[in-house]
């Protein structure tokens, strides 16, 4: 999330065209690190996420003058960033396919349940389709353990590349739908699967990371 | 879990709700479905649970840190970029 103190976007867009180098600074600061962990979704390596950053920022020099206001001076240059990335990204050799971005379906894993089957009764049991093993509850203090922040990150890290970036925009740093939407140019209802997915599978390596953590203690 | 207790006409499985909470968490259910769901929350322990750790999971995922700021070599060459572009 921007820092508030930030104007709003039809002033910023007005100071930047006017080369008003302090509010440029202030944006750089305030978006830059958001841009990069965007960026790192598509790009293999920390330094190539940081070019692309540079990239966007000079491409959002450059078009200023062209941005319309239809979306929010944000989404436009992140859309920027994204678009960049996945330029970048499509000329690297680890890094994902473009095509796997962007458009489509789910992301080629969009099938099937999200939470183990085996957690529920089976068809043809009395209580079939509810909980045999629900979820246990995890304890408060566990969540604001360092460890934890980075057991979620691995999970992140080791999603789909589509679901990585919705759900790294959407939780992380908190952009809403129709910003995800915009910046990625995809359906609201893909982009809820998509969330929905991530999200369900993050929740499974947390709460396998905590019944470890219960066993072993 | 749910069972015996007055089943409305339409019980929804704990199996659909789970496929059900990010559309419920966003909003985005129809008022029909968002009442099953509710209604459902309010008697299944297991998905009052499970909708809670997926909210519980997205505060985690809030708390992740922001990202690297620019290096301060990359963030001169942009304000000197933009210093030429305006000039």
């Amino acid at each position: 999330m921007p820092p508030s103190e930030l104007p709003p976007d039809d002033q910023l867009a007005g100071l930047l065209l006017a080369g008003d180098e302090a509010a440029f600074a202030q944006v750089v600061d305030a978006w830059s690190p958001g841009m990069v962990r965007l960026a790192r979704v598509y790009v293999s390596t920390e330094d190539s996420a940081a070019e692309v950053v540079q990239e966007a920022w000079l491409a959002v020099v450059r078009g200023i003058a062209t941005f319309a206001g239809r979306s929010s001076l944000r989404t436009w240059v992140y859309r920027i960033v994204a678009n960049t990335a996945q330029r970048r990204g499509g000329r690297e050799a680890r890094s994902v396919p473009a095509s796997s971005l962007g458009a489509g379906d789910g992301g080629g894993d969009a099938q099937g349940p999200t939470v183990d089957p085996a957690r529920f009764a089976p068809p043809g049991h009395p209580h079939a389709g509810h909980w045999q093993r629900p979820p246990s509850p995890w304890p408060e203090q566990a969540l604001l353990a360092a460890e934890v922040r980075a057991q979620v990150a691995a999970a992140v890290a080791g999603l789909p590349a589509r679901q990585r970036v919705v759900i790294t925009l959407r939780d992380v740093h908190g952009y809403d739908s129709d910003e995800v939407c915009s910046i990625l140019e995809i359906s609201a209802a893909n982009q809820r699967v998509l969330l929905h997915r991530a999200r369900a599978a993050v929740r499974s390596c947390l709460e396998r990371y905590l019944a470890d953590g219960e066993e072993a203690s | 879990m749910t069972e015996s207790l007055n089943d409305p006409v339409d019980h929804l499985a704990c199996t659909e709700l789970v496929e059900l909470v990010t559309a419920f968490l966003e909003g985005d259910l129809d008022p029909a479905t968002e009442r099953r769901v509710v209604d459902h929350i309010s008697l299944c322990d297991g998905c009052e649970l499970y909708v809670d750790q997926v909210r519980q999971t997205t505060d985690v995922l809030a708390g992740l840190s922001g990202g690297a700021p620019l290096s301060p070599a990359d963030r001169d060459r942009l304000l000197a970029a933009f210093r030429d572009s305006s000039a």
